[in-house]
């Protein structure tokens, strides 16, 4: 039987932990990433950070924010956008803000204004002891101490309780597309590194690739981006793709979120490749009839294939991973028993896992939160 | 010790391991003079094996050591322990792969900043550039986190390190990320990247660079006060514009700099501020004329814009030479590194210049406005009795002054030996004692860089093993109440 506990100020969440007297703690927010990290037994409580919102703090003039964690990333922006400003995440759902930073997840911005990792100035835990602590801080240049709000990026809340954040803002400005159908792999490719080695400064550079046909697709922000996008549309056409400029592009964009996420019932993989590798894992994934969106410029590809037998999946997961042996090949979204059948993550440097192990015994030393897959 | 000298010998040879004490004065100190100290015996290896095995025996023997780059570093952080062994990285100068369709360039620890860069112009560039990046090394980056005056617009080392090798204090070995993104689990890399060489030493890093812009415009501007250069950057940021450089120099820093280079900075002004833009030339352009627009409206008392490289150059060799240039201005100096937020420039300038006036010291300010980066240079002489001291007491309230102002410590120098002391003006106990669970998880002996970072040596308890569930438990016989 799961209690679950929502506490609404960090005070509260650092007392829960401090009287918990053996139990289990599970972190939970949105929900949207459920079971991505650490999969396992059920906690005795779950603590849902849902209470923990708000945009604590917003200083325009110093594009910095201070949030709490389990404030919904949308709320974020919604409070941002006046202002003219937003926090440079979009990955897909409706998540928190500190589950975007548990799970380390990202969005077509990503090209740009980097991951969660590179805009978290600073951070609040609670650890599970009941201690309350801060790394980094409000502005954003800072090296005094260590940056352990970075070290919490991907800890998927095995580590402790992120409770707050303090973010870096940029400017919201008008954005201008360009898209080119590519017909195979090896030419979309070609193209997306055209556009990415190009002294072009795109905000977000994706591919796409589903039933034998892609697309590559950049986005321009700013008072050059039509010019921009038009030179992008050139580029590509030297190419021999013939590209369009769309200026209402955010259908375009939601959708390359959207292909992140696995259908109902379906699987999604993400493969960690370059930008040298794309039109092969494309293909790969192609080649067992699954959809995919990357982020080009850094070769990362998202694969999601509709649902089917659950030994089937667990077939297709140990296919590809055998075709992109030297390739990581992450399961996202899957059902319960294909997760428990894999080992979600493959495999994970010795020494890193082992550092992974001694900084889970520091922070949690009494094991209440769950373990990453192979961490002890 | 003739045991430990014959057994670093046995790994590096007799050419590469230095005893005699004479020689061992070369590595005293880093770029801040302030602290010297002698280590036992330095060693410079020439390979990750070397390494590996130098820490392994350093492990072994509970021997302390620290990792030194090029020594460039600001903060005391690579001054030597006098007990311990000096690993020196210079001579691991190998740029061991150039992947330029993928954007990765992978190096040895000593291989310089500037290097990187060379390795793959002239189509791309490795953008974190501090001043020292002719000679200072990507280890030393990488233990630093180092910025540089275009870290407003691309960042710090730490957005451009993709992956690590590291010998952690134990000896052993741990690869963090590689050329691929979306690494398993805690970012290591984050919590590596600025340690300051307290958690291992980096033997072999991996960098992402990026396509050199197309077009680059500089500007220099002219104001009667720091307080209306400030302005013209707090307007020019709430406008949307991301310069890739901002920089301001007070009136005593421009005749400083004046003085030592003669880039035709009028002497008479209270500020000059610097504004790099770049990018597409077609952005670039309409920026600067916003820029331009933005230094008119603030009053400007001249504005130039560099026509050419040449100009470029000479607008920033002003900026670049200001720290050298003080000794024009009094024997010694003494530099802070403190961050505000920026729209708190105003207010924190003129505590300063208060405090400046109580003490009755010069303090110049050259400083990063974009990322309200101060570097307040409290000038002193140090052969009056007790103005070394006065100095360095001036220096410190400046930095308190910047915490209070909601910012921090170090933007970029690091805390090292030089701010340790004023760390818990910026951080609570609680704070530091789970800085100190991090430390401990990669080095439980404390062996790696002891005495810097934290304010008081601090010991590792017993690494606490994980909790298990009970044999009983797990068989439902017994529960935890």
């Amino acid at each position: 039987m799961t209690t679950v506990v929502r506490p609404v100020t960090v005070a509260e969440a650092a007392q829960l932990f401090a009287e918990l007297d053996g139990a289990t703690v599970a972190i939970a927010g949105a929900g949207t990433k459920a079971g991505w990290g650490a999969p396992g037994r059920a906690p005795d409580v779950e603590l849902s950070t849902l209470g923990l919102a708000g945009v604590l703090e917003h200083n325009p003039g110093d594009l910095t924010a201070v949030v709490a964690a389990g404030t919904r990333l949308a709320d974020v922006q919604a409070a941002l956008k006046s202002y003219g400003q937003m926090l440079a995440l979009d990955p897909p759902g409706d998540p928190t803000v500190g589950g975007v930073v548990a799970a380390a997840d990202q969005g077509p911005l990503r090209h740009r204004y980097g991951a969660a990792r590179d805009l978290l100035l600073g951070a609040r835990f609670v650890l599970t002891d009941g201690t309350v602590a801060r790394s980094g801080g409000k502005v954003i240049k800072n090296v005094a101490g260590y940056d352990l709000a970075k070290l919490f990026c991907g800890s998927f809340g095995t580590l402790g309780l992120i409770a707050e954040v303090v973010v870096r803002l940029h400017p919201r400005a008008p954005s201008v597309s360009v898209r080119a159908e590519a017909p195979d792999p090896a030419r979309l490719q070609r193209a997306a590194l055209a556009l990415s080695h190009a002294p072009l400064e795109a905000s977000c550079l994706d591919a796409a690739f589903a039933s034998g046909r892609g697309a590559v697709l950049a986005r321009f922000e700013g008072v050059a981006a039509t010019i921009q996008a038009e030179r992008a549309a050139r580029l590509l056409a030297s190419q021999g793709l013939q590209a369009e400029v769309l200026s209402d592009d955010d259908d375009l964009w939601a959708a390359q979120r959207a292909g992140q996420r696995a259908p109902e019932g379906g699987l999604a993989v993400r493969v960690s490749g370059l930008q040298t590798t794309l039109a092969r894992v494309l293909t790969e994934v192609d080649r067992r009839g699954g959809s995919a969106v990357a982020r080009a410029g850094f070769g990362t590809v998202w694969a999601t294939f509709p649902a089917s037998a659950p030994p089937d999946q667990v077939a297709l997961v140990q296919d590809l991973r055998s075709a992109l042996v030297d390739l990581r090949c992450v399961v996202l979204d899957a059902p319960q028993e294909v997760r428990a059948a894999l080992d979600p993550w493959g495999r994970v440097d010795p020494g890193a896992l082992a550092l992974m192990g001694a900084l889970k015994s520091r922070f949690d030393p009494a094991g209440v939160l769950p373990s990453l897959p192979g961490v002890e | 010790m003739a045991d430990l000298i014959e057994a670093l010998t046995a790994i590096c040879g007799p050419e590469r391991v230095i005893a005699e004490r004479h020689a061992l004065h070369t590595y005293g100190s880093d770029g801040l003079l302030q602290y010297h100290e002698v280590p036992r015996v330095a060693v410079l290896p020439e390979s990750a094996q070397e390494v590996r095995a130098v820490v392994a025996l350093c492990a072994q023997e509970n021997v302390p050591f620290v990792a030194r780059g090029s020594g460039t570093g600001l903060s005391g952080g690579a001054v030597p322990v006098r007990q311990g062994i000096l690993i020196v990285l210079t001579r691991m100068r190998r740029i061991i792969e150039v992947d330029l369709d993928a954007q990765r360039v992978v190096v040895e620890p000593g291989v310089t900043n500037l290097e990187v860069s060379r390795a793959v112009a002239p189509t791309h560039f490795y953008p974190p550039d501090p001043s020292s990046q002719i000679v200072c090394s990507i280890g030393g980056n990488v233990a630093e986190n180092s910025g540089g005056a275009h870290c407003f617009k691309y960042g710090f080392t730490t957005n451009y390190v993709t992956g690590l090798e590291v010998v952690l204090p134990t000896g052993e070995t741990a690869v963090f990320g590689g050329k691929q993104d979306c690494p398993f689990g805690y970012d290591l890399i984050g919590a590596f990247v600025g340690s300051e060489g307290t958690l291992g030493v980096a033997v072999a890093i991996t960098l992402r660079v990026v396509p050199v812009p197309e077009a680059v415009e500089t500007l220099v501007a002219f104001f009667d006060s720091t307080a209306q250069a400030g302005q013209v950057v707090s307007d020019i940021v709430a406008s949307g514009i991301v310069p890739s450089a901002i920089e301001i120099m007070d009136n005593l820093s421009i005749r400083a700099a004046e003085q030592a280079t003669g880039a035709g900075y009028p002497t008479d002004v209270g500020a000059a501020l610097i504004v790099e833009l770049d990018g597409p030339a077609a952005e670039c352009a309409v920026l600067l004329g916003e820029v331009r627009a933005a230094c008119e409206r603030n009053r400007a008392l001249g504005i130039r814009v560099a026509a050419d490289e040449g100009e470029r150059q000479l607008i920033w060799k002003a900026r670049k030479a200001a720290f050298a240039a003080m000794g024009r201005v009094a024997p010694n100096y003494y530099v802070q590194d403190g961050v505000i937020p920026r729209t708190k420039l105003p207010e924190v300038l003129a505590k300063i210049d208060e405090l400046a006036r109580a003490y009755g010291l010069p303090v110049a300010n050259v400083f990063h406005a974009g990322d309200g980066n101060l570097h307040p240079l409290v000038c002193y002489d140090g052969s009056r009795p007790g103005e070394a001291r006065r100095a360095e007491e001036l220096a410190g309230l400046i930095v308190e002054v910047c915490v209070e102002a909601g910012g921090s410590l170090t933007g970029e120098h690091g805390i090292g030996l030089d701010k340790k002391r004023y760390m818990p003006k910026m951080f609570s106990e609680a704070d530091l004692e789970v800085f100190q669970r991090l430390r401990c998880a990669f080095d439980p002996a404390q062996l790696a860089n002891p005495d810097k970072v934290m304010p008081a040596p601090r010991l590792c308890g017993e690494a606490p093993g994980p909790y298990r569930r009970h044999p009983l438990e797990a068989a439902g016989i017994a529960e935890r109440l």
